[in-house]
């Protein structure tokens, strides 16, 4: 404790320069935290999907429909205890700056496969009666200040034309990973615009028992293999995962990118401290002409560069981790459940520790294990 | 009785090929409670002396014993505690850091004692008394003049007590007022507080300060004098 005010001091000493290189560690765990964050919540989005969902799709591509009347011969496989379906609609909504998406859903059977959808239960029954109604994400109320009751019109890309929905309930996640800025509307409304009935984008199949999974979807494919629309089946888990493949890339060049520049910022900070500490040869001198052992000079220098590395660790980490979720913040919809996992704050303040051994070791041992006369000699 | 005891030091640097002997078997005592002014030309050996007698360097051969420490001897670990409690040290310049206040300059070496901080601000306050820089406490070293930068480093030096204090050209950047207040006062130390003082200068006028003066040449002592104190 007597040796504070003398490490205080020093960090005072060019208080702009001390500033800069905490701030420096600062936007470098922060910019670590968030790239990391993102391939960690790519990665979970990857891993999420009700281990008793089973997503069929058309064995062609997913842009393939398959036909409607599919749903009661999937209901008839032994060990499926529910079948539900949607479409892609891809409309633009305004100046389509903020893009969300739209399904059109088989209403009943849709909220009961999603129990991870909370809707309130009049809203639910609202939805239900109501053929061009739409269930919204919380999210999507907050961004475009709809209300209940609202009419919303979604320009049509795939399906041209404006299409008018009146929103009559708000959906929130229970599972953080789950979107919470969709829009779903009625199949049958869909059906009804479109003049094309008996169609479906993909169907999501419940079963009895995750063991039976594989058995199962084996089970759905043969069935439709010699049909004119066969099938592909796999667990929703596996269907998530092929979307986040698509990201693959990217958490690639992000990971690669990102820890590029965390390192280059760690380095030029790293250099600042290295050079604080040689700007002070005459002083360490100094000190041990009075008497100052080299361990305590060691410390001193230590102790200079921990208080730097870890508040800048503690601001950068901090910030990532308060900022992204007071914002809930997800990417557009593009990577729900956006937020700084305990590992990612773990492995900033490991990065923070290194730091401090790399810009503080060097010096500390240069300053406790120079000699006096030749530190004296080197300012003279 | 002779505090500092120099026996037959050899001392040589080398220079890219060139080895350069600065002691070739230098003998002296300095009494205790004596105020020993050490002059000679530059290269003479002067300041390289008093390093050896600090212990801030190290002797190629020879011994050097202080109030019965074998200096010479120690490791940089036994070293750094024993200047801590025996040797005051004070620079021609840059003696003070910066960063810190007198009072903290000041402090400094205490801070190496067991002293608690109530014990440790009445000595730093008595010590900064003795040099006439009470109402300084407060001002950093660039708040000062060289003569009351080198005051402050004098009662760093003597804040703790040391057996004895060394001054390398205490006086060297200073103005005549100023050398003249920083000689008053270590004469005063030397004859009102009994310090044991060692002094290297080349300034006549600063070592007639001085009880004794050795005038040193190419590592040689070649006189010792008796100084008609001023």
């Amino acid at each position: 404790m007597k040796y504070v005010r003398l490490v205080l001091a020093n960090l005072g000493r060019h208080k702009w320069r001390t500033f800069l290189t905490t701030a420096g560690i600062a936007l470098a765990l922060f910019l670590f935290a968030s790239l990391r964050t993102v391939v960690t919540t790519i990665a979970a989005t990857a891993q999420w999907g009700g281990a008793r969902r089973l997503v069929t799709l058309n064995a062609t591509g997913i842009v393939f429909p398959l036909p409607l009347n599919y749903a009661e011969r999937l209901r008839a496989i032994p060990g499926v205890t529910g079948v539900t379906w949607a479409n892609w609609f891809g409309g633009r909504y305004g100046d389509n700056k903020r893009f969300f998406g739209q399904f059109a859903v088989d209403a009943e059977s849709y909220l009961a496969m999603y129990p991870e959808m909370s809707v309130p239960d009049d809203q639910r029954e609202a939805f239900f009666r109501e053929k061009g109604s739409a269930i919204v994400g919380r999210r999507l109320l907050d961004v475009f200040g709809w209300k209940v009751g609202q009419d919303v019109t979604i320009q049509g890309t795939i399906f041209p034309g404006d299409w008018t929905f009146t929103v009559r309930g708000v959906y929130t996640p229970t599972d953080k990973v789950l979107n919470d800025d969709m829009m779903i509307f009625r199949h049958d409304f869909f059906d009804e615009k479109i003049g094309r009935a008996g169609i479906a984008g993909w169907y999501v199949v419940q079963i009895d028992d995750p063991d039976h999974a594989g058995r199962i979807a084996k089970a759905i494919d043969d069935l439709f293999r010699n049909s004119s629309s066969p099938t592909k089946t796999g667990t929703e888990q596996a269907f998530n995962a092929s979307f986040a493949t698509m990201w693959g890339n990217v958490s690639l060049l992000m990971g690669t990118i990102g820890l590029a520049v965390v390192f280059a910022i760690l380095m030029v900070t790293a250099n600042a401290m290295m050079m604080s500490s040689r700007e002070r040869t005459r002083e360490v001198a100094v000190l041990k002409s009075i008497g100052f052992p080299d361990r305590v000079l060691f410390g001193v220098v230590m102790a200079e560069a921990a208080v730097i590395t870890l508040i800048g660790a503690a601001v950068g980490l901090g910030v990532a981790k308060v900022l992204y979720q007071a914002a809930n913040f997800n990417a557009a919809g593009f990577l729900p459940g956006f937020s700084v996992t305990t590992g990612t704050l773990v492995l900033g303040a490991g990065i923070a520790l290194l730091l401090m051994l790399a810009s503080g070791l060097v010096p500390a041992i240069q300053a406790a294990r120079q000699p006096i006369i030749v530190a004296l000699r080197r300012v003279e | 009785m002779a505090l500092v005891e120099i026996r037959d030091v050899h001392k040589s640097f080398q220079r890219g090929s060139e080895k350069i002997d600065v002691f070739a078997g230098l003998t002296l005592d300095v009494p205790q409670g004596s105020f020993t002014a050490l002059m000679g030309p530059s290269g003479s050996g002067k300041s390289t002396l008093l390093n050896l007698v600090a212990g801030l360097d190290r002797p190629t051969s020879g011994s050097i014993t202080v109030a019965g420490a074998p200096v010479s001897s120690m490791s940089p670990g036994q070293l750094a505690p024993w200047r801590a409690r025996h040797v005051g040290f004070v620079f021609q310049q840059l003696n003070l850091l910066p960063v810190l206040t007198a009072y903290q300059n000041v402090e400094l070496p205490l801070l190496l004692t067991r002293l608690s901080r109530k014990e440790r601000d009445e000595r730093v306050r008595l010590a900064l008394d003795v040099v006439g820089l009470s109402d300084r406490i407060k001002h950093f070293p660039r708040q000062l003049s060289g003569g009351q930068e080198q005051r402050t480093a004098i009662a760093r030096a003597i804040v703790a007590d040391p057996t004895v204090v060394m001054l390398d050209e205490p006086t060297g950047q200073l103005d005549a007022r100023s050398s003249q207040d920083v000689l008053a006062l270590l004469r005063r130390l030397n004859q009102e507080f009994g310090k044991t003082i060692l002094l290297v200068t080349h300034d006549a006028h600063a070592a007639a300060t001085a009880s004794t003066i050795l005038h040193l040449d190419k590592g040689v002592l070649v006189e010792r004098e008796k100084a008609a104190v001023s």
